[in-house]
């Protein structure tokens, strides 16, 4: 498939016309999956807000199967594979390889997700997006995820191939750029996540439509983990890419220290994929000394890594500003950053949100002893929902706002609106996590469809403070759907009605790229980072704080033995 | 250059750390450790661990052991009334020390049992079909149940009052009716 070169005026970045188209219908794919899985999270935060009570438990359980479906996996699949064509093709200034396998990959993942949601729109699949046997969805509902993760996987390909394209046709010299790195970090995780999901989803399709008598549960936890929470962690490490590339692209920030930054993604590779046992951590079966191991990622050396990335991705930050100037005390870099530049102020919200609500929460919830206080309540998807949506989704989000004219090339409409949107999502999101992890903290449960028990005989009472968090829950809910939703008629109505930009010159060969030549000794000295140590201090003392307080309520618990 | 352009210099592995950067991967490190360290700790020295003993059993076998267990210690009954079904619950008060069996079906947590503060039980936890959440309110602690396998907890109840069960493990459509009571006295 014969291929030309357009480079964009704006960003300077060359682009392969066939990756380019890929990269489009990927995104716009993603963002069709978050416009479904984000009406159906109105109907699950309309129903779980106590006051209002909106939908039946049939359908409730139907929408909250379907809300993460479409978030967890495909919205953010199909965008990350964006992610992975971006990083090899565009940023080292090659063709992409194989370009007409990598449609047949992409119809695959539409086809799939098409069929799961077709299958649980026709109600016989309100398994929740975990599908715990021995709950019974219909075939069509795992073999939509096997189509899907059978394309995804092969994308995962093209990315490798496209590296070695790149690398054979000399388009750039030395090592990839950091954001490459993390994306390589993303492949390889989503290569063992998608292999998890196939080991574990074929057996259960085939015990479906009758073939295999019996899934144990409890084997089926282990394998499906292997792939439901990894496919989060390609979230991680591809929004760490992003935080990077957002840094370069509004700074042209530089890695505080290649070695340590990649050295961090490196540990991510060793140790992440272990975060799948920390969902087994009060299940029966497993021994004490694997889920020490296992829940601990090893010793927490990937919960170091994104340490070392949550101060590195500053740090660059503040080299950068201090090198233009801002050198007044501790914190003038970042107040004179761009807080109206929506790419930067949903990537600052992003990485903050992360590591402060989604990294101390996770870290609690994979504590071996102290998730029995957490396992299984609101909790958990006020973590995820502070990972997930503030840390991934958000960065996906401002990094739109940079693709609209860069590979869409159209003007964006509504600036205003974008000036206000990453606060305004952000700032909510972080109260909907805050508040469905106090709920939890309470005990209240996740996937419930009635927290007043319905009349139930020996049901519970939560105290008011459960409600009121429920109900806070339900307001602020709202507010960042609706912001959600106005982010993607923003986004549509620019991708279609905004004004066309110059879509810049377009060639026959690739440019490779040429770098000047390095000084002796590598760059002057860079300017130390002090503002960025007292963050990451001030982080690291709301993390001990709050970790042993947990203790503390543990220990006053019942005896366990 | 920067992180979306390959290093410009070539040898970047030889470039020396930012000494900030380094002090803060040492705290990070250090802080790693210590978490690590700190579950090892709390499985000497704490009290709330949870138990691995596990059996593979079936919901027939669990439930005539269960039943035998039941009505060797059951002191009383409850009557519960729910959409028109009444039932006739068993209130089990079984000696301290004793192995307790909890029934988890869809959809209900039975019996309810009658324990003493202070005093440590072998509750044995399995489902007779779904996946189950045990959740013990208003404690919060929150156990994973399983078809075809048998937890067996040591629990040592350390406060009197009514304590409630509450399913947390998603399991249909009547899964937030779902629940038990335990006493202790």
């Amino acid at each position: 498939m014969a291929t030309t070169y357009r480079i964009c005026p704006r960003s300077g970045l060359q682009f392969d016309t066939n990756a380019e188209k890929l990269m489009r219908w990927h995104a716009v794919a993603g963002v069709l999956s978050l416009l479904v899985g984000g009406i159906m999270a109105l109907g699950v935060i309309l129903t779980r807000w106590p006051d209002v009570k909106l939908l039946e438990a049939e359908t409730f359980y139907m929408v909250l199967t379907a809300h993460g479906v479409d978030m967890l996996i495909f919205w953010i699949i199909f965008f990350e594979m964006a992610v992975l064509i971006f990083a090899s093709s565009t940023l080292l200034r090659c063709r992409l390889a194989t370009p007409r396998i990598a449609w047949v990959a992409f119809w695959l993942m539409a086809l799939g997700a098409i069929m799961t949601n077709v299958a649980i729109f026709q109600g016989g699949s309100s398994v929740m997006f975990t599908s715990y046997v021995p709950m019974q969805a219909q075939w069509h509902f795992y073999l939509g995820l096997i189509l899907f993760a059978v394309g995804a996987l092969v994308t995962c390909f093209v990315f490798l191939g496209t590296l070695v394209v790149a690398k054979a046709e000399k388009t750039y010299e030395g090592s990839v750029p950091l954001v490459t790195f993390g994306a390589l970090t993303a492949c390889i995780i989503a290569i063992f996540t998608i292999a998890s999901g196939a080991v574990i989803l074929i057996p259960t399709m085939l015990w479906s439509l009758g073939y295999i008598r019996e899934i144990d549960s409890l084997m089926y936890r282990v394998v499906w983990w292997g792939m439901g929470h990894s496919s989060q962690q390609i979230n991680v490490a591809a929004h760490v890419a992003i935080w990077y590339a957002i840094a370069a692209i509004v700074f042209g920030a530089k890695p505080m220290s290649e070695k340590v930054s990649r050295s961090a993604y490196f540990l991510y590779i060793l140790f992440l994929q272990l975060a799948c046992a920390h969902h087994l951590l009060s299940d029966p079966g497993m021994g004490a000394e694997w889920k020490v191991v296992n829940t601990s990622y090893f010793m927490y050396f990937a919960v170091l890594a994104s340490m070392i990335h949550g101060m590195t991705v500053p740090g660059a930050i503040e080299q950068a500003q201090r090198l233009k100037g801002y050198n007044k005390g501790l914190f003038e870099w970042l107040r004179k950053a761009p807080w109206g530049n929506p790419a930067f102020a949903a990537m600052f919200l992003s990485l903050i949100g992360f590591g402060f609500l989604g990294g101390i929460s996770g870290v609690m919830m994979g504590a071996e002893q102290l998730n029995m206080l957490i396992h299984n309540t609101i909790y958990v998807p006020g973590h995820f929902h502070a990972t997930v949506v503030i840390g991934t989704t958000l960065a996906f989000m401002g990094l739109t706002y940079f693709l609209v004219p860069v590979l869409f090339k159209r003007e964006l409409m509504f600036p205003g609106y974008a000036k206000l949107f990453p606060y305004l999502f952000g700032l909510s999101m972080y109260i909907v996590a805050l508040v469905m992890m106090g709920a939890g903290t309470l005990g209240v449960s996740r996937r419930h469809w009635d927290m007043a028990f319905a009349g139930a005989p020996l049901a519970y009472e939560w105290p008011g403070t459960a409600f009121l968090m429920m109900n806070l829950t339900g307001i602020f809910g709202t507010i960042a759907i609706v912001s959600g939703g106005l982010w993607i008629l923003q986004i549509v109505f620019s991708i279609l009605f905004g004004k066309k930009l110059e879509a810049g010159e377009m060639r026959n060969t690739p440019i490779p790229l040429t770098l000047p030549a390095p000084t002796a000794g590598g760059t002057a000295h860079p300017p130390a980072t002090p503002g960025t140590l007292v963050l990451a201090l001030i982080f690291l003392v709301a993390f001990i704080l709050y970790y042993f307080v947990n203790w503390k309520y543990l220990s006053s618990l019942w005896g366990l033995a | 250059m920067s992180a979306i352009l390959p290093p410009a210099d070539q040898i970047w592995w030889k470039h020396p750390i930012d000494k900030l950067e380094f002090t803060w991967i040492a705290i990070a490190l250090v802080w790693s450790l210590t978490m690590f360290v700190m579950m090892i700790w709390w499985h000497m020295y704490g009290n709330q661990n949870l138990a691995n003993e596990t059996y593979k059993t079936t919901p027939a076998a669990f439930a005539s052991k269960a039943q035998a267990a039941i009505d060797q210690h059951t002191v009383r009954t409850e009557n519960v009334s729910f959409n028109g079904v009444d039932e006739a619950i068993p209130v089990v008060a079984p000696p301290a020390g004793s192995d307790i069996y909890l029934i988890a079906r869809l959809w209900s947590w039975r019996p309810i049992y009658e324990l003493e503060q202070g005093k440590t039980y072998k509750l044995h936890l399995s489902s007779m079909d779904w996946m189950h959440g045990f959740s013990l309110q208003p404690q919060n602690i929150n156990i994973q149940v399983h078809p075809n396998y048998e937890h067996v907890v040591k629990i040592t109840p350390n406060q009197t009052g009514t304590y409630s069960i509450v399913c947390n493990e998603y399991c249909g459509i009547n899964h937030h009716t779902m629940t038990g009571r335990i006493y202790v006295k």
